[in-house]
């Protein structure tokens, strides 16, 4: 996928500005444990400053806003980044049942973090790191071994184990045929995560990149509005994904109490690829 | 669409495939391998087959979703939260062969 990359890649000012800075750094970094970069004149690729930017931005209006934060006379930013929270916290609790909102963290700067990426391939002097494979993968993998490590830890080894062989429901004759199914159903979940992603914006940038080769003057600005329209989009997705998976792994111990169905409360989880 | 107008447009696309090198060889300039050609227009013929039958699929699934919201309007914020799943998840799947044909487009995988 370098080469795709390479199709969009435009010099941008921040880039060389940080590799100016702290490539040498890297270079030597590289030189220690014996890596050698693919080009020594920009080691740090583009889409990893724009990852560094979001995690500095994010990092910054955090700080600000816990030095602002009130209970009787809040701000107008604090009132909607509560919304905000507020309506992940309802997702989660509506989807998991009451242990939900432990698994908030990660959840939300997840979806803050890929909302933001998608959202700087609008902004002239910034690219879109999640139209990089490196970094729609990364996300994907993260939440991969994080719900698999909730699972372990939610019910155990054995129990957790047990439940790719047979799932709640299925008697314990299909398991043959259930464990090979299971397991390239949670294998392709990585692939799924990180290409929906990866094709979503890196398809709508190199739509708009080629109506600009086409017509730049009014043209790209609908293709651009629709980009603002799938970025959201697939941002919340991606969240939701996430908690469904979290379900799937987590919620899955209480069916002996109860009637022997998948989900505690509210929706049966659907059999999402 | 009848029966009879789906079968003719098949025996015509499959017609019109057999007459493909023809136009392959008239247009490819620069390139003889014939791998190279079919690989081209198989993505290009992937892509829409993908995106038509996605979008029957999509269009099918909101359909049901409107039909069930005019019909139970106190449950459309959970009928849209499927609907948007569903959605999403059908569209990914046009995602993955639009893919495929970016890497036989430009990365050449078969030589050019």
């Amino acid at each position: 996928m370098a080469a795709e990359g390479s199709a969009l890649d435009h010099p941008l000012l921040i880039v060389d500005a940080v590799n100016a800075t702290l490539g040498p750094v890297v270079l030597k970094i590289g030189e220690a444990i014996g890596y050698e970069f693919q080009k020594p004149a920009a080691p740090i690729p583009n889409y990893m400053v724009m990852v560094g930017l979001i995690t500095l931005i994010i990092t910054a209006i955090g700080l600000f806003i816990r030095s602002r934060l009130s209970v009787e006379h809040p701000g107008r930013f604090q009132i909607v980044l509560e919304d905000g929270i507020l309506a992940v916290k309802g997702l989660l609790e509506q989807w998991i049942g009451p242990k939900g909102p432990q698994f908030m963290p990660l959840v939300f700067t997840l979806g803050i973090f890929i909302l933001m990426g998608n959202y700087m391939g609008l902004v002239p002097g910034l690219m879109a790191p999640t139209s990089s494979i490196n970094v729609t993968l990364g996300c994907a993998l993260t939440i991969w071994v994080y719900y698999h490590y909730q699972g372990l830890r939610a019910q155990g080894v054995g129990p957790y184990l047990m439940h790719f062989a047979a799932p709640p429901g299925v008697p314990l004759l299909l398991a043959p045929i259930m464990l090979p199914i299971e397991l390239i159903s949670h294998l392709s979940r990585v692939m799924s995560l990180s290409i929906r992603l990866f094709g979503n914006v890196f398809g709508e940038e190199l739509v708009i990149a080629i109506l600009f080769s086409i017509i730049p003057f009014l043209v790209p600005l609908p293709m651009m509005l629709l980009g603002l329209v799938t970025g959201g989009l697939q941002a919340f997705i991606f969240m939701l994904l996430s908690i469904i998976y979290l379900q799937g792994a987590v919620a899955v111990e209480h069916h002996h109490d109860e009637h022997g169905h998948d989900a505690p409360h509210g929706h049966a989880a659907p059999a999402a690829a | 669409m009848s029966k009879r107008s789906l079968l003719t447009t098949a025996i015509v696309l499959a017609g019109g495939a057999f007459f493909a090198p023809v136009y392959a060889q008239e247009a490819a300039a620069a390139t003889n391998n014939s791998v190279a050609q079919w690989s081209i227009i198989t993505a290009g013929f992937a892509l829409a087959i993908a995106s038509g039958l996605a979008a029957l699929a999509q269009g099918r699934a909101v359909a049901s979703a409107t039909e069930a919201i005019a019909r139970n309007p106190g449950a459309a914020g959970d009928i849209r939260g499927s609907l948007l799943i569903g959605l999403v998840l059908m569209e990914s799947l046009a995602i993955y062969v639009l893919l495929i044909s970016l890497i036989l487009f430009f990365l050449y995988p078969f030589g050019r």
